[in-house]
């Protein structure tokens, strides 16, 4: 079963919660998507306006656990602030720790990523790092007190899938007691799938369900999968082999041709 | 006195924190604030003076991936 932080899930996929054609069609693929866990984040709102308070409603009656996340932050300041506002606003001390260090690649600046994860384990956080495929700045975080490491796929919204497979590999075979979630890139059921097949412990993505056309069809069919790639892994996957085998046996084939 | 309220300056009375979001249109609302970039925990907003040209965060619950 997965495990995080103390808490055992059954569904390995986590879902976000932005840019869906309408909170409503946001529910229901939350739903269809057995999902247990949805990210969200803090924004600005105007006086008098009631939009925060009513998606907070929405969330709560999913009766799914809450990430929050410190997305768009540059700064370990930013960041940290943004944490703390979080967990007083969410109710949670989890976090999903965003550190960008380009703002157009949406590339994760490793080293305040690093220093903002010791920062807030420090304070109490339970800190789900959104970080790349580096084995070492995996090590750092994992000594700041992480204990997720969640790797991108691809650059956040692409839909590009897994672009450095051999780096995911090595991640899992070097931490293998350290819960995996490939986080961002996932474009199709079939990236995650594989990421599943990889040995990743669970996949977290929003925008290819969200924008989807249909996107509480696209959340069953994510949900379907990632069971299907995490029960691959569990099978043992044959070994792909540059030869030929029949799968049929020559021997007791009849003469015809004689 | 002149402050900034999530990045837009306005005139407010208030002294603290917690009447500033009173004076805002934030009454018993489901918000977070920060001060000049750092966390004001719910319960110190009462005894958090502001002062002119201050900047005041006050964010809500959002969707986010």
């Amino acid at each position: 079963m997965l495990e995080f932080y103390g808490k055992s899930f059954t569904s390995r996929l986590l879902l976000g919660t932005a840019r869906y054609p309408s909170p409503s069609r946001m529910a229901e693929a939350v739903r269809a998507s057995s999902t247990e866990i949805v990210t969200v984040s803090l924004r600005r709102e105007a006086g008098g306006s009631s939009a925060g308070q009513k998606f907070w409603e929405l969330i709560r009656s999913l009766d799914v656990s809450i990430l929050p996340n410190t997305a768009g932050c540059h700064s370990v300041r930013e960041a940290v602030s943004t944490a703390q506002m979080a967990r007083e606003l969410f109710q949670t001390d989890w976090i999903k720790l965003e550190v960008i260090g380009d703002a157009d690649s949406l590339h994760p600046d490793t080293s305040g990523l690093v220093e903002a994860a010791r920062i807030l384990s420090g304070d109490g956080f339970r800190v789900f790092p959104y970080t790349t495929e580096d084995l070492v700045v995996a090590e750092k975080l994992l000594q700041a007190g992480c204990e997720v490491l969640m790797p991108w796929g691809a650059p956040i919204g692409t839909g590009r899938g897994l672009n450095n497979e051999y780096g995911l590999r090595t991640l899992r075979s070097r931490f293998g007691n350290v819960p995996i979630v490939v986080d961002a890139g996932i474009g199709l059921p079939s990236h995650a799938a594989r990421a599943m097949e990889l040995g990743c412990d669970a996949v977290l993505l929003n925008t290819a369900v969200a924008r989807a056309e249909d996107p509480v069809a696209m959340a069953r069919a994510f949900a379907g999968a990632v069971a299907a790639g995490r029960d691959a892994y569990l099978a043992g996957p044959m070994e792909p082999s540059d030869m030929p085998h029949p799968s049929t046996t020559p021997a007791g084939k009849a003469d015809l041709d004689g | 006195m002149r402050i900034i309220v999530n990045g837009t300056p306005r005139d407010v009375t208030g002294r603290v924190l917690s009447e500033i979001l009173v004076e805002c249109g934030y009454r018993h609302r489901h918000v977070a604030t920060a001060l000049n970039g750092e966390f004001v925990h719910q319960h110190l907003r009462q005894d958090t003076a502001v002062r002119p040209g201050d900047r005041v965060e006050i964010v809500a619950p959002n969707a986010g991936g």
